[in-house]
């Protein structure tokens, strides 16, 4: 038998890490930013079936950049956790700290002892009953946690678009003026000398944790509802009611 | 989690990561059996006769033009006692469809939230709702799966009633003990005091009835089923305790305020005291 050549744990750490954000900055981005009555999701995304953005509990919602298969494979597995908790013992026993240590040691487990690491990068995110606590959790593929405040962005151009984001988001934001910060942060330039773009509504996947909902607060902004809240259309304070209020069957609901 | 894997990373288990299914029943029975109400073991004999647990009693429902009411009466009974008089048993099983039951009540409201949540699972995981036939079926299996429990003498009979969001229409299913799935046209009645609604119904439901006729029909049915059946408890005005009384349209799922139910049975009394022309039988 031949000896394997030695690789030292730092360059096999190393190569793992490069091998994983070269993945994971290979995607479009994602951004999380609360607002006053919620966390909104929004990401570049033509698909209407592949999501990024999903509802995993009554107040939890999940999403992810990187490999599709992986991130809905850990999508998945975060349902089951959180029915199976919630069914052994109450509904408000699932908290999004449980979700978020888990997938962690998901992750921390693959990249150290698999050949090839996961490449994701999560946000879990927990509304509570008011902005103070909300719970935003960003997890990278080496289990690494961070417990962030107000905002975050994945994916690509994420170190680019943070700066862009932090300078636009202030505390006690409304939906509409989130969703144009997100709509801009989303269409600025690429590094490589591209110029601003102006996203339209059909190319977004936009979604909400909106704490005001009674029991599951997930819903997903499609259609006319995120048309009227789209920048630029004035006029439509009825869309943003119909948008985002809790009356069943007035749009698709939240799966 | 409820169990100790033998992964000690902590990491979720390969169950949790294994693709296939988005059906919750399905993974707690390859992940966590035990936790399934039909797979629990018993003990043998005919113990259930001496056993005496709350059953709760009538549930009704009817089709009206867009949708499908559900209504159950607020009675538990304990052999001749009576358990409960404000037990619920309807159920919104998701967004466009609605669950009643009769039978043993603990282990009739832990199917419900079983059924509810593998609903709300598969919702989530697939993205889309499932057919109305789909969710009759699901409720069907998880029935099935309670037949040992059913022999013993803890049975639990549900009545399911939704929106047909393809259709356009309410749609009523009915089930036995054995998981058999009937669909029922107009109305139906399960429970102890099933005979006297369904009479009542019989002679009271016809096309074409809106949601407020429809609501006042399944009340009195519910009513007639008091009158004859003692395990069937009538409206309570006296502590405002009215039946359980849902609708589900194209708007979703809806419970009746207790309102519109205290007027709906005093029009049912008022009807009645006219016909019998001051007469105080």
């Amino acid at each position: 038998m031949s000896m394997p050549f030695y690789v030292s744990p730092e360059q096999l750490m190393k190569d793992r890490a490069d091998y994983a954000r070269k993945g994971i900055s290979r995607g479009r981005s994602v951004v999380v930013l609360q607002y006053d009555e919620g966390v909104l999701f929004a990401t570049e995304n033509p698909s209407r079936a592949l999501h990024k953005v999903s509802e995993i509990y009554d107040r939890i919602a999940f999403a992810a950049v990187g490999k599709y298969n992986e991130f809905e494979n850990l999508r998945v597995a975060g349902v089951r956790y959180a029915d199976l908790r919630g069914y052994s013992y109450d509904r408000v026993d699932v908290t999004a700290r449980g979700l978020a240590n888990a997938y962690a040691q998901t992750l921390g487990t693959v990249f150290t002892t698999e050949s090839k690491p996961l490449e994701v990068e999560l946000v879990v995110v927990e509304v509570g009953s008011e902005p103070a606590t909300d719970q935003i959790y960003r997890l990278s593929y080496d289990g690494s946690v961070a417990d962030e405040h107000g905002w975050v962005v994945m994916g690509g151009q994420a170190e680019r678009l943070a700066s862009v984001l932090g300078d636009g988001w202030h505390a006690g934001m409304t939906l509409r003026d989130a969703l144009a910060l997100a709509v801009r942060v989303l269409g600025t330039a690429t590094d490589d000398g591209g110029k601003p773009r102006t996203l339209e509504a059909t190319g977004l996947e936009v979604g909400v944790l909106d704490r005001t909902r009674p029991r599951r607060a997930f819903r997903r902004l499609t259609g006319p509802a995120l048309e009227g809240l789209m920048p630029g259309k004035g006029g439509a304070h009825a869309a943003e009611r119909s948008g985002v209020a809790d009356e069943p069957g007035d749009a698709t609901p939240a799966p | 989690m409820s169990r100790t894997d033998a992964n000690p990373s902590g990491r979720l288990p390969d169950a949790f990561t294994t693709p296939g299914t988005a059906s919750f029943v399905d993974f707690l029975s390859s992940y966590a059996p035990e936790l399934l109400p039909g797979n629990r073991a018993l003990p043998a004999g005919s113990w259930a006769a001496e056993l005496s647990a709350p059953h709760g009693t009538t549930i009704v429902a009817l089709v009206y033009e867009g949708g499908v009411v559900m209504a159950g009466d607020r009675r538990a009974t304990m052999g001749s006692m009576i358990a409960s008089r404000s037990i619920e048993k309807v159920f919104p099983a998701d967004e466009y469809s609605a669950v009643g039951i009769a039978g043993t009540a603990g282990l009739a409201v832990e199917l419900v939230r079983l059924f509810q949540l593998e609903l709300e699972h598969y919702e989530k995981i697939e993205g889309s709702l499932l057919s109305l036939d789909g969710k009759a079926n699901r409720l069907a299996t998880i029935i099935r799966s309670q037949l040992g429990l059913a022999l013993q003498g803890l049975a639990v009979v549900p009545l399911f009633g939704g929106y047909d969001l393809d259709r356009a229409t309410g749609r009523i299913f009915s089930y036995d003990v054995t998981g058999g799935r009937y669909e029922e046209h107009d109305h139906h009645a399960v429970g102890s005091g099933s005979v006297f609604a369904r009479g009542s119904l019989k002679k009271r439901w016809r096309p074409g009835l809106d949601e407020v006729g429809a609501v006042a029909v399944a009340v009195e049915a519910l009513m007639d089923a008091a009158d004859d059946d003692s395990a069937t408890g009538g409206p309570d005005a006296e502590r405002a305790i009215y039946p359980v009384v849902a609708t589900v349209g194209a708007g979703g799922y809806r419970r009746v305020p207790d309102g519109d139910l205290a007027a709906a049975t005093d029009g049912v009394l008022a009807a009645r005291r006219a016909a019998r022309g001051g007469d105080p039988r």
